[in-house]
């Protein structure tokens, strides 16, 4: 397998680990005003992502980093061409991850509301702008033949690409109160547990018509894995439904982030060999190899990842392990 | 044109508001872990309140350095896809690195250490706060590695029509970030080191946790001076190198215009940069010889000869940086770094006859010395950065073949200005936050860990 691949498969990773852990931290975020009905309870929610959050934000750190050193032209037309979309990322990731941290630092309501609504804004924007720029990519954007992005931000936002950004949105409010219902208590864990069947329902047809303008919109099914980790990513969400129906939160938090895995893995796929799609012409495409550093730095890269990356693995789950247990109110000091 | 003079303005604001906190975090963690490692060893609970007050504010400074830093990744791509083009294949390396070696290890384990303090061991939980120190400063070393290659290309080759990498040691091993990377984080310590005295000292003249404050201070001082004589000693090593690496930069830097030998410095000059000369000038004679060489004798080549050589190697064009504002801020760099010396000297004299705390004089100069060092910072990132013009990457490609030519005006202004918007009001936030956990002082005891005690020191944070 030539490196190329190789990195492209560990950017496809690093994509399904910030969308695993960073999914559950934007669901709560948005479920945040809706699941915490007073301060008490809402610090509980913040609490449950507290010690993890910033870490897990820090998969898409790397894998931004990734992208640039292992496909800088990959890296250049995106960022240079999705610009007001990755502005608007920038802005939710800024101003939930300083709420975080601020929030509990004042007690005025005033204070505390504000900070609470960043949490939310930031999450829900982060949450449906990841889809929109993933299923972008799949679909195809106007790239011309010096790989420059000539469209405009409106071009971004086809009914699709909408329909890619509900589907994140709602698979990651999905995680996020399954999230919930594990690692709370009472009455918090019952309202969460409700709320996840609530919202599987609304995301089951989301990404069912997300699966059909897929047929329709992109070539994806034309790669038969692509097409059968699609549909799997469909079938986990109805299995993850059910068993939040029978209150087995565990496992429906496991299947639903096989979900999230297998639906990253189908655009990734789907785009293979190529890393963004030219709406225009068919060769003027970005791919692993066109978009790719020398196979001088990629080798370097390559060592260093296959160290570093199981590393991470490591004390990440520690750190998951460590906080294992239910947040309560008990655990609060304010 | 003017998308690139507004990326230019919007890569200045937000890598200089971004290196705000970035100093204070490198030091301040390394002085909270030192708090910590003192409380481990002697169990005295003045080391855990110590710990715990600025580890609070470690925490408000560091959640503005996460922030802000994430959009430092992504404007290389957004602003200056044209650049990330041409050196992506060097420049992403470092930036990878990082992320996977530091920011990692950083965040994960500054969330084990806020939420831990119930749920580790004393010494686990000591080792985090090690690893949140360490981390932070092994990310300046990579950013720094990445930064070193624009101002000193090494390790690499003109091919595909970009900078190719082909010798890794060779760019982390950059004569360049040798010097860089200590004064970088030497000068962090040093913010960390009067940031911590200024607020003792303002707590000291209240007389309040007076044990806390003293014990502080004392620590601040010890750090704050050895880092002080580092960074001034680092810093001339430096300049010694840039006078043969980047002659422009300190030709620039010293208004100096003509090849001298010995060749003096200005202590002071009123520049004509239109028409290329000083129209007054304080010298000292042979002492940019001595910055330069060590020696008070040795040619230094001047503003003019340099231009000439720079079209001869790279065709016509004008290869001199802005003078006036290297001029200026070099001397703000140097003036602010002998005031610090100046006090860290008067701390330690002070400290030795115990007098310190009944100086009111003193002691207020030192909450005043607070902004210092951050001015020091940004005058030395100034010098770095506006002393690399016209270059983005120094002798290989121009700032304004950098700059992304498919966004366009409009996209880039509504980003500047959101930008700007978000990040004064973050400002007064952190302000707001920073001083009032400074007036509030140290908790002795939380009425609600006593509710709790089962749960002793659980979120104090959060």
């Amino acid at each position: 397998m030539d490196l190329n691949i190789l990195w492209f498969i560990l950017i496809t990773v690093l994509f399904v680990g910030f969308f695993f852990l960073e999914g559950f931290d934007f669901g709560v975020g948005i479920l945040l005003p809706f699941l915490g009905k007073n301060d008490q309870e809402r610090r509980v929610l913040i609490n449950t992502i507290g010690p993890h959050w910033d870490g897990n934000e820090v998969w898409v750190i790397t894998a931004g980093g990734a992208m640039f050193a292992a496909f800088p032209n990959w890296y250049s037309t995106l960022f240079s061409g999705f610009f007001l979309a990755l502005f608007l990322v920038l802005v939710s990731l800024i101003i939930r991850g300083v709420a975080f941290e601020f929030r509990s630092s004042d007690s005025s309501p005033l204070w505390r509301n504000t900070w609470d609504w960043m949490i939310f804004t930031g999450s829900f924007l982060s949450a449906l702008l990841w889809g929109v720029a993933m299923t972008n990519l799949v679909r195809g954007v106007p790239i011309d033949a010096k790989m420059q992005y000539v469209g405009t931000f409106w071009d971004l936002l086809s009914p699709y690409a909408i329909v890619g950004g509900l589907t994140t949105l709602f698979i990651f409010m999905f995680h996020g109160a399954l999230y919930l219902s594990l690692k709370t208590t009472g009455e918090i864990a019952e309202r969460a547990s409700k709320a996840a069947q609530v919202i599987a329902l609304v995301a089951l047809p989301v990404v069912l018509l997300l699966a059909v303008l897929t047929h329709f919109q992109t070539d994806l099914f034309a790669s038969p894995g692509a097409g059968i980790t699609l549909v799997g990513s469909g079938v986990t969400l109805i299995l993850a439904s059910f068993l939040i129906r029978s209150r087995k939160a565990g496992w429906a938090f496991v299947v639903n982030g096989l979900t999230i895995l297998l639906f990253t893995v189908s655009l990734f796929w789907g785009l293979f060999p190529r890393v963004m799609v030219s709406s225009l012409n068919i060769n003027w495409s970005l791919t692993i190899y066109n978009a790719s550093s020398s196979p001088y730095t990629l080798k370097i890269m390559t060592i260093i990842a296959l160290i570093m990356v199981p590393i991470v693995l490591l004390y990440q789950g520690w750190t998951y392990w460590v906080f294992r247990k239910r947040v309560t109110e008990k655990d609060l000091h304010y | 044109m003017t998308e690139l003079i507004l990326s230019r303005l919007q890569f200045a604001v937000i890598t200089s508001y971004h290196f705000l906190f970035v100093p204070l975090t490198l030091g301040l963690g390394v002085l909270v872990a030192l708090m910590e490692t003192w409380y481990v060893k002697t169990g005295n609970k003045t080391y855990k309140m110590m710990t715990k007050f600025w580890g609070k504010l470690f925490l408000i400074n560091f959640a503005m350095g996460v922030v802000t830093g994430i959009v430092q990744e992504f404007q290389f791509g957004m602003n200056w896809s044209e650049y990330s083009r041409f050196v992506g294949d060097i420049f992403g390396a470092p930036l990878a690195i990082e992320a996977l070696v530091a920011f990692f290890l950083e965040s994960t384990f500054l969330g084990l250490w806020v939420f831990g303090w119930d749920k580790l061991s004393k010494k686990v939980h000591l080792i985090t706060i090690w690893i949140v120190a360490i981390a932070s400063n092994i990310s300046a070393f990579f950013i720094l590695v990445a930064n070193s290659f624009m101002q000193e290309p090494v390790g690499y080759i003109l091919r595909n029509g970009r900078a190719e990498m082909t010798d890794f040691l060779a760019l982390i091993t950059n004569p360049h970030v040798i010097y860089q990377f200590p004064h970088t984080v030497l000068s962090g310590f040093v913010t960390a080191g009067f940031f911590v005295m200024g607020v003792s000292a303002y707590h000291l003249s209240k007389r309040n946790h007076l044990e806390v404050f003293r014990r502080s201070f004392h620590m601040a001082l010890i750090f704050g001076l050895i880092s002080t004589a580092g960074v001034t000693g680092v810093g001339h090593l430096q300049g010694m190198h840039l006078v043969q690496l980047q002659p422009m930069k300190m030709a620039a830097a010293e208004a100096h215009w003509e090849t001298e030998n010995p060749a003096g410095l200005s202590l002071f000059a009123s520049i004509d940069e239109q028409g290329q000369k000083n129209n007054f000038e304080i010298k000292i004679p042979g002492m940019l010889s001595f910055l330069s060489y060590n020696s008070f004798t040795g040619e230094v080549k001047g503003i003019h000869e340099l231009q000439n050589t720079a079209v001869h190697d790279y065709g016509p064009g004008n290869y001199v940086p802005p003078v006036t504002s290297l001029f200026w801020s070099f001397r703000i760099m140097l003036t602010a770094g002998m005031w610090l010396v100046l006090m860290a000297m008067l701390g330690l004299y002070f400290y030795r006859t115990k007098a310190y705390e009944h100086k009111a004089w003193f002691l207020k100069l030192l909450l005043w010395t607070i902004p210092v060092p951050y001015l020091a910072n940004i005058a030395g990132w100034f010098m770095a950065e506006v002393g690399r013009q016209p270059w983005i990457v120094y002798g290989l490609q121009k700032v304004e073949a950098g700059v992304s030519t498919s966004v366009s005006l409009f996209s880039m202004l509504i980003a500047f200005v959101g930008f700007m918007l978000i990040y004064i009001s973050l400002a007064a936030a952190d302000i707001y936050l920073m001083v009032k956990f400074i007036k509030k002082g140290p908790e002795v005891a939380n009425t609600d860990e006593h509710l709790n005690s089962k749960v002793k020191g659980a979120s104090l944070w959060t």
